[in-house]
């Protein structure tokens, strides 16, 4: 056993050298994991000119960031950014890895569990630490990777007992962000980077990255619509309740799946997790993958024709109708009160 | 210059229609009850691999790991236009997590070498992982493209790809061999083509050759084998002494990852208040949130 196999490792992912939410929220996590194995956490961060944003971690609690900084590494690539991954974690041998669940994460984390032959499971809506006895034998201290699965009907709780190096991915806003009110004394330590022809095969051309014109999380009001919507038309009457009351719209898979609305407004297990002053819930049945992501809301009203619907069993208020009729009253009831 | 492509498809319960009858009592799932569908996005990397070659020429083979029954989707595959379709079968990889799977994937894919392009869907919808094709590749020491939504070109021994990002979109040059991983807006999968389907519903495995003779002498059985290869409705099935693959990587035994503990989802009739869908209950709703302090 080697002497580090306590420490938490997290994949800093940045963008023009701009971090990734989620990672600062792993980190978060991490910490807690790291407090609970009494270990060290630690970062990840490959990049060019990044000075500044490992520094950033100390904020959130990492001991140590291993930094790989070099001007081919500038933006990620599959290639080398596994080999470098991948040869840290052959080297030191964390005892957990987590990465964001974002396409760099999803692209980069399996790469990196094959080659080192690790346990990685998908989209974690929680992670603890916890003694096990698997199969009549005790195991101390392994990383819970709770998840829902089976399209929603169960919850299952996976653990890898036997693999060195315990990996998960997480979406963004699952895990809240919380910066310590001291940066932690931490060190930066240099990471080596070789340049091999193999890291060419995959060559970028072109790259067109939007600033995101959402953020569901900041929102205080979210009125968010699902399947039950009916159509894309129909869709649209959330948008007008929002812009009277002030919030964002969000859908749930299915509603994205059919096409009323954009992925990047998708809450649930497999978009964000969000929890706002105020969750209007429209058309929503309420499935597990769905009120993971924001079952924590401070209020949540739901609007469903089924009174059977699972999302009354999370929500605060709720209304049994037809979402077309109740709607235009909530917006009419609302303008009439507070305008 | 023409393509040889490989796609990996997989069949899946169909998650999004599980009925009542699916789960068992105890929180367990009934698999029989489940029933089964062509992986969405296996089925557009398919339809992305056959446009590949109707535009420049080549081969689209197609596997699958899965249990016998898994043939069924070979079929499908070959009713859409595959020229060859190979079963990857065996009850010791049974209960595979992602990287045992695509250990054996790996494995199939040397044997199936030589190829350009290894296509996938980039994930199933019974686990929406999105690990096997990334890590399939990574055993290869393939270049991987994942996302991708659009072939712009092939020219040479290089492709260029449009893969989908946050907010956004990159062009990427990747060089042959490679894996790509498609997204479900990347083509709408072709129907399948009559005359295929009249010629390919006899397609058969090795195994259901077996059941059509049974009580037949195995002599019987070389020469129905033989007349199938002849014809091209022979689906070759590869088991793990075919692949020569080490077992203590395949299989539940093989998979660093366990199911600890499953839970059935409780869908608990949580307090809440009924607000009744009227006027006066709209009105109701917005003094009880102006109490809550969230309008006001």
């Amino acid at each position: 056993m080697s002497e580090n196999q306590q420490q938490v490792w997290v994949f800093i992912e940045q963008r023009e050298g701009k971090p990734a939410d989620v990672s600062f929220e792993l980190l978060s996590k991490g910490r807690k994991l790291a407090e609970s194995l009494h270990g060290e956490l630690k970062a990840v961060l490959i990049g060019h000119d990044l000075q500044a944003l490992a520094a950033e971690t100390f904020r959130y609690g990492a001991t140590e960031v291993l930094l790989a900084d070099h001007p081919e590494l500038k933006h990620y690539n599959t290639l080398p950014y596994s080999r470098i991954v991948s040869a840290l974690v052959d080297q030191h041998q964390p005892r957990i890895l987590l990465f964001g669940g974002t396409f760099i994460g999803r692209d980069l984390a399996p790469r990196v569990a094959s080659h080192t032959r690790s346990g990685l499971t998908a989209d974690c809506t929680d992670l603890q630490i916890s003694d096990v006895t698997y199969l009549r034998q005790e195991y101390s201290q392994l990383l819970l990777q709770i998840r829902p699965a089976f399209g929603g009907n169960i919850i299952a709780t996976i653990i890898c007992p036997d693999a060195p190096v315990q990996m998960a991915t997480v979406r963004e806003g699952v895990m809240e962000k919380i910066p310590l009110a001291q940066p932690v004394a931490g060190r930066i330590t240099p990471v080596p980077y070789t340049p091999d022809a193999a890291d060419r095969l995959v060559r970028i051309i072109e790259q067109h990255h939007e600033a995101s014109k959402v953020n569901l999380k900041a929102a205080p009001i979210i009125v968010s619509g699902g399947y039950g919507m009916g159509n894309f038309q129909n869709f649209q009457i959330l948008y007008d309740l929002a812009h009277v009351i002030g919030g964002e719209v969000a859908g749930t898979r299915a509603a994205v799946d059919a096409g009323f609305i954009d992925h990047v407004r998708q809450v649930g297990q497999t978009g964000v997790t969000v929890r706002p002053k105020l969750y209007i819930a429209c058309g929503i049945s309420g499935a597990i993958q769905h009120r993971a992501g924001m079952s924590d809301s401070n209020k949540i009203i739901a609007i469903n024709e089924d009174p059977d619907a699972p999302i009354f069993g999370v929500c605060h208020y709720g209304i049994v109708g037809d979402v077309m009729d109740v709607i235009p009253k909530l917006i009419d009831a609302y303008k009439h009160k507070l305008k | 210059m023409s393509y040889h492509s490989i796609v990996m498809v997989k069949q899946v319960p169909d998650t999004a229609n599980i009925s009542g009858q699916v789960m068992k009592p105890d929180g367990t799932v009934n698999r029989s009850k489940l029933p089964t569908i062509f992986n969405p996005e296996d089925k557009v990397a398919l339809e992305l691999a056959l446009q590949l070659r109707d535009r420049y020429g080549g081969t689209v083979r197609v596997m699958t790991m899965g249990p016998l029954k898994a043939s069924d989707l070979l079929r499908d595959c070959l009713y859409m236009g595959a020229d060859e379709a190979i079963l990857i079968s065996d009850r010791k990889f049974a209960g595979a997590d992602t990287l045992a799977t695509s250990y054996v994937l790996s494995e199939a894919l040397r044997q199936l070498a030589p190829y350009d392009i290894v296509f996938a869907g980039r994930q199933a919808i019974d686990g929406d992982t999105a690990q096997v094709g990334p890590q399939t590749a990574e055993k290869l020491g393939l270049p991987q493209i994942t996302y991708a939504e659009e072939i712009l070109q092939a020219d040479g021994a290089k492709i260029t790809v449009k893969r989908k990002v946050d907010h956004g979109f990159e062009i990427l040059e990747g060089t042959l061999p490679l894996l790509i991983t498609v997204i479900k807006d990347a083509a709408t999968p072709r129907p399948f083509m009559a005359k295929r389907v009249m010629a390919y519903k006899n397609a058969h495995t090795l195994l259901e050759l077996e059941k059509m003779t049974e009580g037949n002498s195995l002599l019987y059985m070389d020469q129905l084998k033989e007349e199938y290869v002849s014809k091209g409705l022979f689906i070759p099935t590869l088991t793990a002494d075919d692949l020569d693959v080490d077992l203590e990587r395949c299989g539940l035994g093989g998979s660093p990852t366990k199911v600890h503990k499953i839970e059935s989802v409780v869908l608990g009739g949580g307090a809440h208040e009924i607000i009744p869908a009227t006027k006066d209950g709209m009105y109701a709703l917005i003094d009880k949130l102006m109490e809550d302090h969230i309008f006001g």
